[in-house]
């Protein structure tokens, strides 16, 4: 009786069991509940509701914005990546490799506190760049309006271009260079082969990466945050924000916010579909055997100047806006120009040891990116593992459910979790930081499982298989030869959440208290009650640890490379 | 007369000599494989002749003309040369279809879509690819796509042909199949092959002469018969075929073979003045040695294994171990007997 007990309630179907309570729970039931509050008024499905919702003028606005901006990111983003990626991987420009990595630094900064600096630098009126122009040059108006379309697509361009520029310089670096051997053997020059061979056949990368830039770009809260708010871009994130903010919790207002949702999950939904299909379907096998460097097309007279367009691209989108974030965070009063007389470190001092409400954010950022990044770790880990391992029916729900955050918008997220955790079953986490915990468990655990199950995959069965054959029980072989061999992937799943959440603003801006900001919602909340200056040095703060995080990170793995 | 010429063609990278003064001339028609181990040089000789790499010295011309000179710095490029090449990898490109593939040097060279779209065809003709033209050649096996190269490679109607290992990727029952029909395409059209192979069987079967190389340098150019029959040392010998080698010595009492004096008068001495120094190495070929009652030099059978068609023998003699090979017809000693051995075209190479 024991035994039949044992093989009905064994340990893979308890661990089953837990993984999938674990995924409903925090995944499954809020995804549900927004679907249920769009679709389900009184009591029945409705959709002419939906429609009337999607009709309001503020809503398709919102829409149609969302669909300009990311349209109008991912074509600047997809030439400017390729450009680049081509520029360090097929020429002879000089310092390639330093360049190549200084195009990979923006993907640490967060867009939103760029977003800040380009505030600071190009708003019309108080823009020190536009002041420089107007006062010193006696220009009649602003040089640049970083309150408008271009604006906004400009500066997030300048963060989502690597999902094009890493997919592509990984394409072109991999390629076998035969293929291009072959078109110029065959007659054709360097022009000819760029057009009709290399670009083609790099193709399916250009368009994962640009389908990449328009995913983000489309769920992007922070750069339209601050830049379109102002003139009244708003686009389906910030609306959403706006209507969950500024309502109180009215029905009205949390319908259109899951309709919104709903529409958001769709298109993202979509746009993953489409890059699943390019990358399976197109990707063609352009992998090198044996392989000799390509030919490097020489630049002649343009070496120079090319390379100076790529310092002066860096110059312009890496270097002025961080600068500009630590000089005006060391302003006495926002505005003044950036004399020795008017810097002080009195307001790094103020945030860091003095005021409750930045030492608080910083505390909040910290002790909830290291708390969602351990507990995701570990339930990644044991889901990874019954999904990879385990032969137990309907873990292709686990799959699922574990990765639809990857394709879920935050700010959906964010919704959802409102929605499962305010009281409605009994548990009111609203205002307080286990609600932002639960929210960053629910947006982290893909990450998690994709690293987990990465190195799950490479333990082969037959190392289990041979410990056990040497007299080590499941427990042992478990301690000895799984944990050993995958730790370097809960490493990296630990790092891939920490960091990220740190500098989170979109799904706690939602979700935030008054005692529960995060550092992201503390730079955000500040430059909207117009403290400048603090949001400035608090941004110039989050910079400085993110920085060091990744140079961290950097270490690390490349420790455990070398080891 | 020479069609293809490389005169003292170098090529270093970093402080390593690729390449060390190479000297070879090509006849028209003529097919010449350059057989080595890997490292050996005869990819970027290869390189150097398509125009890939520019050279640290020399100069080479095809059919009079300079395409690559270091005193005069002048480099022809690749797509300049006229040469059709085909590359171990395939290279055919996955976005375009067979037809396009083999249609694309002629669609750079701007000819009239008629005469692109007979070429075309003629080169898919020759290669069997005709059912195939508006395929992918993604969805051909591995023999398919290099055809497809080879039938891209044929378009402009070369009179040089470039190939870079171009069978090794190939399952082995394609390889030989393709061997036939490069050297089928090779008396149809007579271009010159300049073939590169690590595996010497192909080029004893494809080429007219063979070059070897080692680290750089050439150690033979001949005729297949001349390279296997007549190595001009250990390393040729080595290389091309099995062998077994045994430090040999003359003494006053005798012949020393493996560390055994063999009184005189025997027949292993080597012909006179060929041992300067008195010393040096007996090499054999497995299939040469002959087993025999009396004389010759004495060994000891350690193993032996039946290869379906032949027998293969370990046989201990003196301080080294020598492989024989016989047809399973000629009979021969057990495991654990004494036999004797003669060599029946012995080669003499100085002692290392």
């Amino acid at each position: 009786m024991n035994a039949r007990a044992q093989s009905r309630f064994g340990t893979p179907e308890l661990l089953f069991g837990l993984s999938v309570a674990v995924l409903v729970i925090v995944v499954g039931v809020p995804m549900l509940l927004i679907f249920f509050n769009a679709f389900w008024v009184d009591g029945h499905f409705n959709v002419a509701d939906v429609i009337t919702v999607l009709r309001h003028p503020e809503t398709y606005k919102a829409l149609l914005n969302s669909l300009i901006l990311s349209v109008g990111v991912t074509i600047t983003g997809t030439i400017v990546g390729t450009f680049f990626a081509w520029l360090v991987t097929r020429t002879d420009l000089p310092f390639k490799k330093t360049m190549k990595l200084l195009f990979l630094v923006p993907f640490m900064l967060p867009a939103f506190i760029g977003a800040l600096a380009w505030k600071m630098l190009l708003s019309p009126r108080a823009g020190y760049i536009n002041r420089v122009f107007m006062d010193v040059f006696g220009f009649d108006g602003p040089v640049f309006n970083i309150y408008t379309y271009a604006g906004i697509i400009l500066v997030e361009t300048m963060y989502l271009f690597p999902f094009v520029f890493i997919q592509v310089s990984g394409a072109l670096e991999r390629m076998d260079p035969t293929l291009e051997e072959s078109a110029r053997i065959s007659g054709a020059d360097l022009f000819t082969i760029t057009r009709k061979i290399t670009i083609p056949l790099v193709m399916p990368s250009i368009l994962s990466g640009s389908l990449l830039i328009m995913l983000y770009s489309m769920a992007h809260f922070g750069t339209v945050a601050v830049l379109g708010v102002e003139t009244g871009i708003y686009n389906i994130p910030t609306l959403i924000y706006e209507k969950i903010h500024q309502s109180a919790g009215s029905f009205a207002s949390i319908r259109t916010a899951t309709v919104l949702a709903t529409v958001l999950v769709i298109t993202a939904a979509l746009i993953l579909w489409l890059q699943n299909r390019i990358l399976s379907k197109g990707r063609y096998q352009i992998i090198a055997g044996k392989s000799f460097r390509p030919t490097e097309l020489k630049l002649r007279g343009l070496r120079i100047p090319l390379l100076l367009l790529c310092i002066a691209y860096i110059g312009f989108t890496i270097v002025l806006p961080t600068t500009t974030i630590f000089l005006v965070g060391g302003l006495k009063t926002y505005g003044l120009p950036f004399t020795a007389e008017n810097m002080t470190w009195s307001n790094y001092n103020h945030i860091l040891f003095e005021w409750d409400l930045t030492r608080g954010a910083i505390w909040n950022s910290i002790s909830l990116g290291l708390s969602a990044a351990l507990i995701t770790m570990f339930a990644g880990v044991v889901i990874s593992y019954v999904i990879v391992k385990m032969k137990v029916r309907g873990k292709g729900i686990l799959e699922f459910l574990g990765m639809l955050p990857f394709s879920v918008p935050g700010s959906v997220i964010a919704l959802g979790v409102i929605l499962a955790w305010s009281g409605k079953f009994g548990i009111n986490l609203y205002n307080t930081v286990w609600i932002i915990l639960v929210a960053y468990i629910a947006r982290y655990m893909a990450f998690s499982l994709k690293a987990n199950s990465a190195a799950l995959e490479q333990v082969h069965d037959s190392l289990v298989e041979a410990a056990r054959a040497s007299g080590a029980t499941m427990a042992q072989a478990l301690r000895d030869i799984v944990v050993p061999l995958v730790r370097p992937g809960m490493v990296a799943a630990f790092f891939l959440i920490f960091l990220p959440a740190l500098r989170e603003l979109t799904v706690s801006v939602l979700l935030y208290g008054p005692t529960t900001r995060t550092i992201g919602v503390a730079i955000y909340t500040l430059n909207e009650d117009g403290e400048t200056v603090y949001s400035a040095a608090l941004a110039g703060i989050a910079l400085i640890i993110i920085v060091l995080g990744e140079l961290l990170i950097k270490r690390l793995v490349s420790g455990k490379n070398g080891a | 007369m020479a069609y293809i010429e490389l005169r003292q063609v170098t090529k270093r990278f970093g402080s390593v000599t690729a390449v060390d003064r190479l000297d070879l001339e090509i006849a028209k028609g003529e097919c010449v494989a350059m057989l080595g181990p890997s490292g050996c040089g005869k990819t970027t000789t290869l390189r150097m002749v398509a125009g890939f790499d520019d050279l640290d010295d020399g100069e080479i011309r095809v059919g009079g003309k300079l395409l690559s000179s270091k005193r005069e710095n002048l480099y022809l490029p690749p797509e300049n040369r006229n040469f059709g090449m085909v590359f171990q990898a395939f290279a055919v490109w996955p976005h375009l279809s067979v037809f396009e593939n083999v249609a694309f040097p002629l669609r750079v060279r701007k000819l009239p879509r008629a005469e692109i779209g007979a070429r075309t065809e003629e080169a898919l003709k020759h290669t069997n690819l005709l059912s195939a033209a508006n395929g992918s050649p993604d969805d051909l096996s591995g023999g398919g796509k290099q055809r497809v190269a080879l039938a891209r490679a044929l378009a402009i109607r070369p009179d040089v042909m470039l190939l870079d290992e171009p069978l090794s990727s190939l399952d082995p029952h394609f390889r030989e199949e393709m061997r036939f029909e490069i050297k089928d395409l090779q008396h149809r059209f007579g271009f010159s092959i300049l073939y590169v192979t690590h595996d010497q069987s192909e080029a004893m079967a494809l080429s007219d002469r063979i070059l070897v190389m080692r680290a750089g340098v050439v150690q033979q150019i001949g005729t297949p018969l001349e390279v296997y029959g007549s190595p001009e040392n250990r390393f040729v010998f080595e290389f091309i075929g099995l062998s077994c080698f045994l430090h040999s010595g003359l003494t006053e009492s005798g012949m020393q073979i493996a560390g055994i004096t063999y009184p005189w008068p025997n027949s292993i001495a080597p012909p006179p003045g060929l041992l300067a120094n008195g010393t040096g190495l007996l090499a054999a070929r497995p299939t040469e040695i002959n087993f025999v009652s009396e004389h010759g030099i004495r060994g000891k059978v350690l193993r032996k294994a039946y290869l379906g068609e032949t027998i293969d023998y370990r046989i201990r003699v003196g301080d080294a171990e020598v492989r024989v090979q016989k047809t399973r017809h000629v009979p021969g000693p057990a495991v654990g007997d004494n036999c004797g051995l003669e060599f029946a075209c012995p080669h003499w190479y100085p002692a290392d």
